[in-house]
């Protein structure tokens, strides 16, 4: 790829909020080996960013956490921000969401803390070119794989500018449902469980606590209880997948999911509901619904 | 119950339930290397093998009709990689573990590095692998106190299983001596040492 008109080498991180990262579409393929997929837990969103700067959608953006990142961009280039919505400036000056926006060398892009949603994309034309690992950008909180999470005074190199430019200068996005409704399938394990676990599942909401993360949304609500006390050996997880320690509260795996788990599944929330997860606040709540099982 | 069982995981996964982890070894082998379209990661664990597969490629049900016709025959001594670990024994848990046994330290280490193992899947970190077909009288439970520290390439032991922590972390399973063999390297092709299916031999540094 050849660079065209002034790509900036590189961003500062002069403030990191709570938790940023950098991600991107994750390392699929590995989880034989001990690695989860990892990448954007918000993935249209990041893929969103990506477009709206004329990048390739699989390329690195930062993940903002409840906002609070503050950027130094080296040379002037075209940035996005999508995800949760959060008031942002660049020099001072008020900027939107889901539009690409031009930014001088220098400048300081500042995020506020977002109005709705947790997770805000920053995507910068060229994406966060720091180094692979796997074929993947990402940082996975649980393994420990990709860079580290962003603290201030990190330099991030900016990758060459694609030859596309964005055709569009706003996204429609709509908002963020106050209690999203997440759909899921039941299973693997739903025969583990009383025969009205699935039915308390789907009918209370259940409230996302402060302990989630990444790695999965624990969630309080009415317990799922066990119908079978043996033990389960140890099995594959998936991303979505709910499960149920012997404490009866669900944990809703999300992108840094643990690879394997030694307790039962009871469904596996659509992936297309996921982002929606990961928009959820510590404090508020979802709903789940069910759809029919495959069986 | 009939085995295979195969159970839905969501919409693009199907988790096949076996009767023991001689099975899933089989199945594992299988499809890993007579590999059915649309496939995409196929995960072996104690009892079952996840076959996550593009819906658009391959619908469910064909898919499990696919593996249920697979019924492979137990896997041969020779299938797979072989990988030989040389161990300095001596690790911190060598005295515990032989009085757990009921067996002399060096008898511990005779039958620990006399055994075939194989990598039976992977877990906890990038490059934990779960090791079986070690010597029955070894089986011993997990420290009652987990360490907070476990140093990368400790050679342990926990119920059916053997393992070398890949990197440093914390840890729960008894230590019996260390390898210098680098276990994870995210650079190389193949970046565990220990995959899933390879055989490994462990010997007396």
């Amino acid at each position: 790829m050849s660079k065209t008109g002034s790509a900036p080498a590189m961003v500062t991180v002069l403030a990191s909020g709570s938790l940023a990262t950098v991600q991107d579409l994750g390392r699929p393929g590995y989880a034989a080996i001990g690695v989860t997929r990892s990448g954007a837990a918000d993935v249209p969103a990041l893929r969103l960013a990506n477009r709206l700067v004329g990048n390739a959608e699989s390329l690195a953006a930062i993940e903002a956490t409840f906002g609070g990142v503050v950027l130094r961009f080296h040379g002037a280039t075209l940035m996005a921000l999508t995800g949760a919505p959060v008031p942002a400036d660049v020099d001072g000056r008020a900027i939107g969401m889901n539009g690409p926006v031009w930014v001088d060398s220098g400048a300081i892009l500042r995020l506020g803390i977002p109005s709705s949603g947790l997770r805000s994309y920053i995507a910068i034309r060229g994406g966060i070119a720091v180094q692979e690992v796997l074929g993947s950008r990402a940082t996975d909180l649980l393994s420990g794989l990709g860079p580290a999470p962003l603290s201030a005074g990190r330099e991030l190199p900016v990758g060459p500018a694609p030859a596309d430019w964005p055709s569009v200068t706003q996204a429609p996005v709509g908002g963020l449902a106050e209690v999203p409704i997440l759909r899921l399938r039941p299973g693997p394990r739903d025969d583990w469980f009383e025969p009205d676990a699935l039915q308390t599942l789907c009918g209370h909401a259940y409230e996302v606590t402060s302990e989630s993360n990444r790695v999965g949304l624990r969630l309080a609500g009415p317990q799922l209880r066990h119908r079978v006390s043996r033990e389960l050996p140890s099995e594959a997880m998936v991303r979505g997948a709910i499960q149920v320690p012997a404490s009866g509260k669900p944990v809703l795996f999300h992108v840094d999911h643990p690879v394997t788990g030694g307790y039962p599944v009871i469904g596996v929330v659509e992936e297309a509901d996921l982002a929606a997860a990961a928009q959820a606040r510590p404090g508020s709540r979802v709903r789940f619904r069910c759809l029919p099982g495959l069986r | 119950m009939t085995y295979p069982r195969i159970l839905p995981v969501g919409r693009s996964a199907l988790l096949v339930e076996l009767a023991d982890l001689d099975a899933v070894q089989a199945l594992h082998h299988s499809l890993t290397t007579d590999h059915i379209d649309g496939t995409t990661e196929i995960v072996p664990a104690a009892r079952t093998v996840l076959v996550a597969f593009d819906p658009r490629l391959v619908s469910a049900e064909l898919l499990a009709e696919a593996v249920r016709s697979r019924d492979p025959a137990p896997l041969s001594r020779t299938a797979g990689e072989s990988i030989e670990v040389p161990v300095t024994y001596g690790g911190p848990d060598l005295a515990a573990v032989a009085e757990l046994a009921g067996l002399s330290e060096q008898e511990v280490v005779r039958r620990h590095s006399g055994g075939d193992y194989r990598v039976a899947f992977c877990g906890f970190a990038p490059g934990f692998g779960y090791l079986v077909g070690g010597d029955p009288a070894l089986r011993v439970p997990r420290r009652e106190t987990p360490r907070v520290r476990v140093p990368g390439g400790s050679v342990a032991i926990a119920d059916e299983f053997t393992a070398v922590y890949p990197r440093d972390s914390p840890g729960g399973w008894q230590l019996l001596g260390h390898t210098e063999l680098e276990l994870w390297h995210s650079d190389r092709p193949n970046p565990a040492l220990l995959a899933p299916g390879d055989r490994v031999r462990f010997r007396e540094a």
